[in-house]
């Protein structure tokens, strides 16, 4: 597994793709925090939130080469055959994309310190707020890696996830255009973006933390079985 | 080393390979031979454990691929037909990889550089992947087979791509890891696997339907093992003259080949050589003898005229091996061959 976590991990860098995703994630970053700070506000957590925008557009991109590539250029094969189990694979590459992710939101660190100085902040709300972005990461990673490992092309891939990470993260959107209360109540409880929001509110949602960590759990077993049934076809 | 038990392996309702049972003892080296898609490389997936199968046993070194694949794969090297290579990778980096992925315990840079000497690419150790010729890459992906010293190594065309010069080094390579390694190698380069194979599979629409020396496999198809003989001279007369030699079973006249020379076709007695009375006869005659050859079976030819067969029986027969069938299938089987036969007549 740390093998192959090395080499995935690497491999972002040896490409544009992961300066391109790194260099989103600080630009906005940027952005936004000249803007609350611009405004005075000492919270950090409405930033945070705000980025999930930019995590929709950006996972896709993460992920779609991460078990795309591997069936393209025959590189399964060396995978397959050495000694190493599926699921030492699957997780090898989902903590290389998740570590580039994690990355992204290091900035946040520093602009806390920073604000800090200033005014006296609620450390904790800081933290909630980065632990709901990091579960939302590794939720739309997992989806993103199975749904990678079911095409062969990148492109194809990277629009399948994007499409489903808009789908998951702002369905709660569409709820009212659903007739049927409970029906139309699930999905505005189950949008990705509800989970995240809950994070913002100072409290750490032990619900939402299970929510998003057996969403991640599903979707990479999901894809050891994709690895798997590919095997026996 | 490799015991392969009933082993049918279906693609969706394809079945790619039927009931296909060897074994392979520790330091042989077998050549596995057949034609695209007669599930060579198949078998090959699924012994290193990269597909799976529909039934069957495999197992290697006495340990059960699905049992215990870890253990298993760790005693494969593999270089599949295409080298699985990640190209954004350098040389070096891509085999320290495959050592750290393959859990190997030898130190780590001296084993590298000691395989990639073997297979002498040391002099791209620092260069991407993406950058090296074709050969290269096979080299590459060779090496990578080779970290780790497993004790079976299977090559699936290991040849393919490589200019001459660099396919007798891998020859030489092969026939060198022989002494010490258990190789299964598939090639459609016949001459390759008669230099360096003690032992031919030859596979035909998923079934095996030879296992044998090159050697026995020539003389049990040999049975047209004919000379041929060009000779100035009359051809009624020469036919009576060769047929009168002890040892001579047949004598045909193929017609007039050179201006002024008959070619002979001289068939003899099973296991007997006739060819220095077969000389001296027309040397008596006063006959002028302008060629003399024998016309032994290649490997090639036997490949040929076993995977042309119409179905993997006939071959079967044509090597004298028993086979069970029901006996309409083999009344059909002779009306094949008889107007194989007849097509073959008016070929001539």
């Amino acid at each position: 597994m740390t093998a192959i976590f090395k080499r995935e991990f690497k491999a972002y860098f040896r490409t544009p793709i992961g300066y391109i995703v790194l260099a989103a994630y600080f630009l906005f970053l940027g952005i936004y925090f000249s803007l609350i700070y611009s405004y005075g506000s000492p919270d950090l957590s409405s930033l945070l939130l705000a980025m999930s925008v930019v995590v929709t557009f950006t996972v896709p991109v993460l992920t779609m080469r991460l078990m795309s590539e591997d069936r393209r250029q025959k590189t399964d094969q060396v995978l397959l055959t050495s000694p190493v189990k599926l699921q030492g694979i699957v997780l090898g590459k989902f903590f290389a994309a998740f570590c580039v992710y994690a990355i992204g939101f290091a900035p946040t660190v520093v602009f806390e310190i920073i604000v800090s100085r200033y005014v006296a902040v609620n450390i904790f709300s800081y933290i909630y707020s980065l632990c709901g972005m990091l579960l939302l990461g590794a939720a739309l990673i997992s989806i993103g890696m199975l749904i990678s490992s079911l095409t062969e092309s990148p492109v194809i891939s990277a629009i399948l996830t994007l499409v489903v990470n808009i789908l998951v993260l702002y369905m709660s959107s569409f709820s009212s255009m659903v007739k049927i209360s409970w029906i139309s109540a699930v999905i505005s409880k189950a949008a990705f973006i509800s989970a995240v929001e809950s994070f913002g509110e100072n409290i750490l949602s032990i619900p939402d933390i299970i929510y998003f960590l057996s969403i991640t759990a599903a979707f990479l077993f999901l894809c050891v079985r994709s690895l798997e049934r590919r095997r026996w076809a | 080393m490799i015991e392969v038990k009933s082993l049918s392996k279906k693609y969706g309702s394809y079945l790619a390979v039927d009931d296909v049972s060897f074994s392979i003892k520790k330091g042989e080296v077998v050549g596995f031979l057949g034609p695209n898609g007669a599930g060579k490389s198949t078998i090959m997936n699924i012994i290193t454990g990269y597909l799976s199968f529909t039934k069957g046993d495999v197992s290697v070194d006495g340990i059960d691929i699905i049992d215990n694949p870890e253990a298993a794969k760790k005693r494969i090297g593999y270089l599949p037909e295409i080298p699985p290579l990640y190209t954004d990778m350098k040389v070096k980096e891509y085999l320290y990889f495959v050592y750290d992925l393959k859990k190997v315990k030898f130190p780590k840079s001296a084993h590298i550089d000691e395989i990639m000497r073997l297979v002498k690419i040391d002099n791209v150790a620092n260069r991407l992947i993406k950058n090296l010729s074709k050969g290269y890459r096979q080299r590459v992906g060779f090496a990578g087979a080779l970290v780790g010293n497993p004790d079976v190594l299977i090559l699936d065309e290991p040849t393919v791509g490589l200019d001459p010069k660099q396919i007798i080094e891998i020859r030489n390579l092969i026939s060198r890891l022989g002494k010490n390694h258990t190789i299964i190698l598939s090639s459609h380069i016949l001459s390759e696997i008669q230099a360096v194979c003690k032992r031919v599979i030859i596979i035909n629409k998923g079934q095996i339907i030879a296992d044998d020396t090159p050697d026995n496999l020539a003389e049990k198809l040999s049975y047209d093992n004919t000379l041929s003989a060009k000779i100035v001279c009359d051809e009624d007369d020469m036919i009576k003259t060769l047929s009168s030699v002890e040892g001579v079973k047949n004598v045909v006249s193929t017609g007039l080949k050179d201006s002024n020379a008959f070619e002979f076709n001289i068939t003899p007695e099973k296991d007997t050589d006739i060819r220095a009375a077969v000389f001296n006869k027309v040397k008596e005659s006063g006959k002028t003898m302008l060629s003399f050859s024998s016309n032994a079976i290649s490997l090639e030819q036997i490949f040929l005229r076993l995977t042309e067969a119409t179905d993997n029986n006939e071959a079967r027969r044509m090597l004298g091996l028993d086979f069970e069938e029901n006996t309409e299938t083999e009344s059909e089987l002779q009306n094949n061959t008889e107007s194989e036969e007849n097509g073959n007549d008016s070929d001539i």
